[in-house]
């Protein structure tokens, strides 16, 4: 069970903070969508603001930490180029993919899809993470500010999710190791 | 009644100011990454990190973009009720606009020569 230190690192990159980024997605949703009035009392809505908060905060933090560790971590080891006249391209993802029709679509598709829409996710949730906190309460009277907020959540997952598949699955066909 | 309610309520100016400024730093991501997929000079310019290529100025400089938009926003708009509808109409142009330039088949129509 050995595991090298750029395998490491892109197991933190993405099974970590990417991983843990979109699995708290749906509690952050959850939450965002029930601060309705009709929904809860005064009490319910103290309790799940502060939950709120901090959840999205550290969802904003990983998401911050997912693209930071994956633009200056894991992504120089992917495209580090080969020697010349290097036969085995397996220690250079990057060349690799592109060695091949049958891959090249890997990187000149997935590779530069998911390295530019991954950095909306962060913004994304750092823009939902500062509101819940600036309203508060006040987001379960103001529909239009809550419905802004949950759109923009959702696009910043829907760009995570992106990154993460595609991620994923170039690490299966050219692994970083 | 709704002078005192009101006294207690945040202005949504702060709101606009983060979604617009959100939507701003969306956009100048996927524009960062078309203006480098046009000009081969930019993208060189633009390796901040030799290790990480373009890609880390092009996102550098879309960050930047974003906060700035932001502070400048948010002392506009921060302590007042603006066009809300407007202004989150705005923010989801430029975050949909963004999602589209970082798209590769889009991006890629820009390609140097």
């Amino acid at each position: 069970m050995d595991i090298s230190a750029r395998e490491l690192w892109t197991v933190i990159h993405g099974m970590t903070f990417g991983a843990l980024f979109l699995l708290a997605f749906a509690g952050g949703l959850a939450g965002l969508y029930s601060l309705r009035p009709a929904w809860v009392t005064v009490e319910g809505l103290k309790e799940r603001l502060s939950r709120l908060k901090i959840g999205m905060w550290v969802m904003a933090a990983v998401a911050w930490a997912t693209v930071l560790s994956g633009t200056y971590i894991v992504y120089p080891w992917y495209r580090a180029a080969p020697p010349e006249g290097a036969a085995d391209l397996s220690a250079f993802p990057r060349s690799l993919l592109l060695s091949s029709p049958a891959t090249a679509s890997w990187h000149t598709f997935g590779m530069e899809w998911k390295e530019h829409v991954a950095w909306i996710a962060p913004i994304a949730a750092t823009v939902v993470a500062y509101a819940v906190s600036a309203y508060g309460a006040q987001l379960a009277a103001h529909p239009k500010i809550r419905r802004a907020l949950t759109w923009f959540f959702i696009a910043g997952f829907v760009t995570a999710g992106v990154a993460g598949m595609f991620g994923a699955l170039i690490n299966k066909v050219a692994p970083v190791r | 009644m709704t002078a005192v309610k009101r006294a207690f309520e945040r202005p949504n100016g702060s709101a606009a100011a983060a979604l617009v400024a959100g939507g701003l730093g969306s956009f100048a991501v996927g524009l960062m990454t078309v203006l480098a997929e046009a000009s081969d000079g930019l993208g060189s310019l633009l390796a901040f990190y030799k290790p990480a290529g373009p890609l880390s100025g092009k996102t550098t400089v879309a960050v930047a973009i974003w906060l700035v938009a932001w502070a400048v926003l948010g002392r506009l708009w921060g302590d007042k009720d603006v066009d809300f509808d407007r202004a989150a109409t705005w923010a989801f142009v430029l975050l949909g606009a963004g999602l589209v330039a970082t798209f590769p088949p889009f991006f890629e129509l820009f390609a140097a020569e």
